[in-house]
C-alpha cells in the first residue's frame, strides 16, 4: 500500500467513564475505500468521526491519542477544527438536508469559504450535483426545497453538499443504511467512482457491501480493533478467530 | 371490560368537551361585550382624531393618539426584546458550555415571566429617575422590552432546541463555526417559531397597562419625540372607563375593540407570513 492518508496513534475515546475505543493504530490507505465492520456497538462510528473532530460533539466524549493527517495530529492544541473539517468529511448515516434549497445545500460549504460570485457557485453546484449523481433529476428545480426531495435523492445531495468544499477524505457513515435497495446501489457506484480523487473510509454492517466495494477492512470488536487488512485477505484469510466467526455470519 | 373502557373514554371525553366550552365561551363573552357595549361609541373620528376639548365629557375627538402611542410602544419594544432575545436564546442554545448557568438562567427567565407587569413599570421608573428620564416614549419601550424579553427568549429557546441536532452536526462537518451554524442552519429552520416568538411578546407588549402608566405616561397628543410621554390604549380604556359619563365609557369599550382588531390584524399577517417561512423547513 502506497502512503497513508490518516494514520492513527494510541487512540482511545471514552464516554463518560465508559470506554468507547481502546488504543487504536492503524494507517488508512489513500484513494482506496476503507471499510470499517463489526458488531453494533462495538465504536465503529465513534472511530469514523473521531477522524474528523466530529465525536467531541456529544457531551461527555473524551479523545486522546493521535490521528495524523497530512502531517499534523488533529488533536493537536493549536489545530484549527474548521478547518480539519472542511478537509475530511463526514457523510451521517441519515441524510439531513440543510433547511434551504437544493442549490444553497450545496453552495453552503463553498459560501462559508468566500465564494460569492454567482457563475463560479453555478459551476460548483452543477459539477458536485453530477458527481453526486443528481443532477439529471434536480437541474429544472435547483430551488425547491430540499425537503422535498426522497431520501434517496436527500443521501446524494449530502453527498454533493459534501464534495462541494473539496475534501480530501470523505467519512461515510452507514451512508445506505436508511436507503431502500436501489438508492443504496447508486450511492456504491457513486463512491466506486469517487475513489480515484478521494480517499474514503466507511462505517457498514453490511457484509456484502464492505466484499463489494471495500479495498481495506478494519474489523472492531468490543472498542479494540482485532484485524486489519487487503478486504482481499480480511476476508478470505482472516488471521484471526473472532474475524474469521463474524464473518462467517456466527454473531452480529 | 369493554363497557368499562368505553364509560371511561365518554367521561374523558366529556371533560374536555366542557373544558373547552368554558375556554371558548368565556373568550366570545367577552369579545360579544366589548362588540356591543362599544359598537355605538365606535366611528371613523374615533380612529382618525386625537381627544378634542371636553372629550372626556362626551364631546368630539378620538383616541388616534392611543393608538399610534400603542403601535410605538408595542412595536419599538417588540423590535427590540425580538434581537436581544434572539441573542440571549442562541447563546443559550448554541454557546454556553455550563449545563448548570444555562439551567439557572432559563429559570431566571421564568421566574421573570411571572411578575407582574406594574413591577416592571416601577423598575422601570426607578431606572428613568437614576438616568434623570421623564415619562416618554423611549420610557416606554426600554419598559415594555424588559416586560417582553423573558417571554421571547423562552419561546426562541424552546424553539431552537426543536431543531434536529444532527441539522447542527451537518453544518459542523462542512467546517462551519458555531455562530455560522447559529445565524445561517438555526435561525432559518427555525424561521416559523421566531415569528411565533414575536406574536407572543408583542401580544403582551400592546395589552399591557401597568408597565406603561409610570413610564410613558399619557398624552392627548400623537407621540412625536422619543423624549415626550405617549399614550397607548390599555391606559386609554382605563381612564375612559374611570369617569361617571356614559358616553365616555362606551367609548372605554370601543377602544378595547380597536385594541382587540389590531391584535387579530398583526396574528392574520404573522401566519400568512409563517406559512412561507416553512417552506424550507426539515422536518
Amino acid at each position: 500500500m502506497g502512503d497513508p492518508v490518516i494514520q492513527i496513534r494510541g487512540l482511545n475515546v471514552a464516554y463518560r467513564d465508559q470506554q468507547v475505543l481502546r488504543d487504536i493504530n492503524v494507517d488508512i490507505p489513500a484513494h482506496q475505500i476503507t471499510a470499517i465492520i463489526g458488531p453494533s456497538g462495538c465504536g465503529k462510528t465513534t472511530l469514523l468521526r473521531s477522524m474528523s473532530r466530529m465525536a467531541e460533539l456529544v457531551e461527555g466524549v473524551r479523545v486522546w491519542g493521535q490521528v495524523i493527517f497530512d502531517g499534523r495530529d488533529i488533536y493537536a492544541p493549536q489545530t484549527d477544527v474548521t478547518q480539519v473539517r472542511r478537509r475530511i468529511g463526514l457523510l451521517a448515516q441519515r441524510p439531513f438536508p440543510l433547511p434551504m434549497s437544493i442549490y444553497d445545500n450545496v453552495a453552503y460549504g463553498p459560501r462559508l469559504y468566500g465564494i460569492r460570485k454567482r457563475a463560479v457557485l453555478d459551476e460548483i453546484v452543477e459539477r458536485q450535483l453530477r458527481a453526486a449523481g443528481l443532477w439529471d433529476e434536480v437541474r429544472g428545480r435547483l430551488h425547491a426545497p430540499a425537503s422535498a426531495l426522497s431520501i434517496g435523492q436527500q443521501q446524494r445531495l449530502c453527498l454533493a453538499r459534501g464534495l462541494a468544499v473539496e475534501p480530501e477524505v470523505l467519512l461515510c457513515d452507514e451512508v445506505t443504511s436508511a436507503l431502500d435497495p436501489l438508492s443504496a446501489r447508486q450511492i456504491e457506484s457513486r463512491l466506486l467512482e469517487l475513489k480515484a480523487s478521494y480517499s474514503i473510509v466507511m462505517v457498514t454492517h453490511v457484509l456484502r457491501q464492505a466484499r463489494r466495494i471495500a479495498d481495506y477492512v478494519l474489523f472492531l470488536y468490543l472498542g479494540e480493533l482485532v484485524e486489519h487488512g487487503p478486504a482481499d485477505e480480511v476476508f478470505n484469510h482472516p488471521r484471526q478467530a473472532k474475524t474469521h466467526a463474524y464473518i462467517a455470519g456466527e454473531f452480529y | 371490560m369493554n363497557r368499562l373502557n368505553y364509560l371511561e373514554e365518554r367521561i374523558f371525553l366529556g371533560l374536555m368537551v366542557i373544558s373547552l366550552v368554558i375556554v371558548v365561551g368565556s373568550l366570545l363573552m367577552i369579545l360579544a361585550t366589548v362588540v356591543v357595549r362599544g359598537a355605538p361609541a365606535l366611528n371613523l373620528a374615533m380612529l382618525t382624531q386625537t381627544p378634542r376639548g371636553g372629550y372626556y365629557l362626551g364631546k368630539e375627538g378620538g383616541i388616534l393618539n392611543a393608538i399610534v402611542g400603542s403601535l410605538a410602544l408595542a412595536g419599538g419594544a417588540t423590535v427590540l426584546s425580538f434581537f436581544l432575545g434572539l441573542a440571549v436564546a442562541l447563546y443559550l442554545q448554541v454557546f454556553i458550555m455550563d449545563a448548570r448557568l444555562a439551567h439557572l438562567i432559563r429559570l431566571a427567565l421564568d421566574v421573570l415571566w411571572g411578575i407582574p407587569s406594574i413591577v416592571y413599570g416601577a423598575f422601570g421608573f426607578t431606572l428613568m429617575l437614576w438616568l434623570g428620564l421623564r415619562a416618554s416614549l423611549l420610557g416606554g419601550i426600554v419598559t415594555l422590552t424588559l416586560l417582553e424579553l423573558p417571554i421571547v427568549v423562552r419561546a426562541i429557546d424552546e424553539v431552537l432546541a426543536m431543531a434536529p441536532f444532527e441539522l447542527r452536526e451537518a453544518s459542523y462537518a462542512l467546517g462551519a463555526t458555531r455562530l455560522e451554524t447559529a445565524w445561517r442552519v438555526l435561525v432559518r429552520q427555525s424561521g416559523p417559531g421566531l415569528l411565533t416568538a414575536m406574536l407572543l411578546a408583542l401580544g403582551r407588549g400592546i395589552g399591557d397597562a401597568a408597565s406603561v402608566l409610570f413610564t410613558s405616561g399619557y398624552t392627548d397628543r400623537l407621540p412625536a419625540s422619543l423624549w415626550r410621554p405617549a399614550a397607548s390604549l390599555p391606559l386609554a380604556v382605563f381612564f375612559q372607563l374611570g369617569t361617571p359619563v356614559p358616553e365616555v365609557r362606551a367609548r372605554a369599550y370601543a377602544s378595547a375593540f380597536v385594541l382587540t382588531v389590531i391584535v387579530l390584524i398583526i396574528s392574520v399577517a404573522t401566519r400568512s407570513l409563517t406559512g412561507r417561512l416553512r417552506r424550507h423547513v426539515i422536518q
